[in-house]
């Protein structure tokens, strides 16, 4: 037996870890594009890029630790094609790779806006080297335009703020967040962006950037005004890193198209950002992009490529830090759910809300109430 | 059996309380793991391992 890991971040090295930790002894491949040993994606629009955390504690594990467990890594030669009846995988260096059953995290690529390529002074977060490229552009403190008005939109703002830059957040929703959480709550986080310094220009798609010789000047929104902009960072989601499967065979639609045990095809799995898989609790085809999804999907597809028949039927969680505010969301709010403060206060901006809709609670947000919240998170049932 | 947490890398995800109650807990201000014994039976090494493994921050070291 032997197994072979595309994608060497949170979900691949986490594969590799339940295998050995579930006592599977024979060879793992883990096969990664990026030239870094794994590395943690959530601190860099934090403590990485406020320049609190050096490289080192940006690393998923140690050395040592990744010598422990035993397996051969290939660094910086990105997977271009996968023969999924022979499970081959071929690499751009002309590496051919072969393995009993082949594990899939790729993740996710940053979406970009039209005419971004090649301009100075524009950035998109998701990798250590976008991290650092963006860092060194944030001293001497710019004007900043974050165009995008989600999770990683919101948290490079309050970044960028702190390292004492003048920010403004353009979007399309009158309040960040708001699709997700809805107006009370994403109005809590527009109040606290506000008082912190972030411009707020929201209500109003982005249409294009300004530049002049080769460098960004502003961002250009549908009503036609421009935000004057040293530096722009693009921030307006990802996409599924699956483009060198397309001849695979594999049903591609917005993600690898799995069934409820992970499996994208006999001996094929995939797991992480990159997977949309069918979550029998709510009977959807789900797809989620969170750091806890990577880990816990990993541990599901290990134990069945050992020969467990698990289906992944996780409450979907994830956490933003801005500023001082720390928000924990467990199942999948939407705007039109109804909101019932169970613990805390609004005013207090130390809560715990829950998200009710059809008589259920189909979500727990927790404004700076961690302990408090994960003690909520019980009201949530499936099904 | 020696745990080791990094209270500056936790994220206040609860998941290692989840995993196993007797050895972590977290700050009832912040949710900032708090580890309530160093050198847990080893009865509960399979619950601790566990713990080391969900934690999204990897802020639990577990040494055998
Ligand atoms: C800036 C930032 C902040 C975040 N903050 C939070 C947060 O606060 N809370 C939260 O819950 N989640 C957060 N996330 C999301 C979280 O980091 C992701 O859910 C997690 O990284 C997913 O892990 P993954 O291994 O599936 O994918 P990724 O981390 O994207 O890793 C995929 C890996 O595959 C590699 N790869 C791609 N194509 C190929 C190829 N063809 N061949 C070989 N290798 C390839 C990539 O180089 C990459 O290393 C954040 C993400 C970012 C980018
Ligand atoms: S699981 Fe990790 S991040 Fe979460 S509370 Fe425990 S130590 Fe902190």
């Amino acid at each position: 037996m032997s197994v072979l890991i595309v994608g060497a971040s949170a979900a691949g090295l986490s594969t590799l870890e339940a295998l050995r930790r579930q006592g599977y002894q024979d060879p793992i491949t883990v096969l990664g594009a990026e030239t870094y040993l794994p590395y943690d994606r959530p601190p860099l629009s934090k403590q990485y890029l406020c320049g609190d955390w050096d490289e080192l504690r940006t690393r998923l594990r140690p050395e040592e630790m990744l010598a422990k467990l035993d397996a051969n890594f290939v660094l910086g030669d990105p997977a271009a094609a996968l023969d999924v009846n022979r499970r081959v995988v071929s690499t751009e260096s002309g590496r051919e790779l072969s393995a009993d059953s082949i594990v899939i995290a790729t993740g996710l690529r940053a979406r970009r806006l039209p005419g971004q390529e090649g301009l100075a002074g524009v950035h998109v977060l998701r990798t250590l080297g976008d991290a650092d490229a963006l860092r060194r552009d944030l001293t001497d403190s710019p004007r900043v335009v974050v165009v995008g008005d989600g999770v990683l939109g919101a948290e490079i703002a309050a970044t960028a703020r702190k390292l004492g830059c003048a920010v403004t957040m353009a979007g399309p929703q009158a309040a960040p967040l708001e699709s997700q959480f809805g107006t009370i709550v994403s109005g809590l986080l527009a109040d606290l962006h506000t008082a912190e310094g972030v411009e707020l220009r929201l209500g109003t798609a982005v249409s294009g950037l300004t530049s002049a010789t080769g460098r960004v000047t502003g961002v250009q929104l549908a009503n036609g005004e421009v935000l004057p902009a040293d530096v722009v960072v693009v921030a307006l989601g990802a996409t599924p890193a699956t483009e060198w499967l397309n001849d695979s065979g594999l049903t591609l639609d917005n993600g690898i198209v799995c069934d409820a045990q992970c499996r994208a095809a006999e001996g094929i799995y995939a797991a992480g950002d990159v997977a949309r898989w069918q979550h029998d609790g709510l009977d959807a085809l789900l797809r989620l992009e969170n750091r806890t999804n990577a880990t816990e999907q990993a541990a599901c597809v290990a134990a069945n490529i050992l020969g467990e028949n698990r289906s992944y039927t996780p409450i979907p969680y994830f956490w933003t830090d801005q500023f001082a505010t720390k928000i924990q969301v467990h199942g999948i709010p939407t705007a039109n759910a109804e909101i019932v403060v169970a613990e805390g206060a609004l005013d207090e901006r130390r809560f715990v809300t829950h998200y009710r809709r059809d008589g259920r609670t189909v979500a727990v947000l927790g404004w700076n109430m961690p302990k408090q919240t994960r003690l909520h998170r019980e009201h949530l049932v499936h099904g | 059996m020696k745990v080791i947490v990094d209270q500056d890398k936790c994220v206040a995800s609860g998941q290692c309380v989840t995993a196993a109650m007797d050895v972590f807990d977290q700050r009832d201000e912040d949710g900032i793991v708090v580890l309530l014994t160093e050198n847990p039976p080893e009865s509960l090494a399979a619950d601790v391992h566990q713990a080391a493994a969900v934690c999204p921050a990897l802020a639990i070291v577990v040494e055998d």
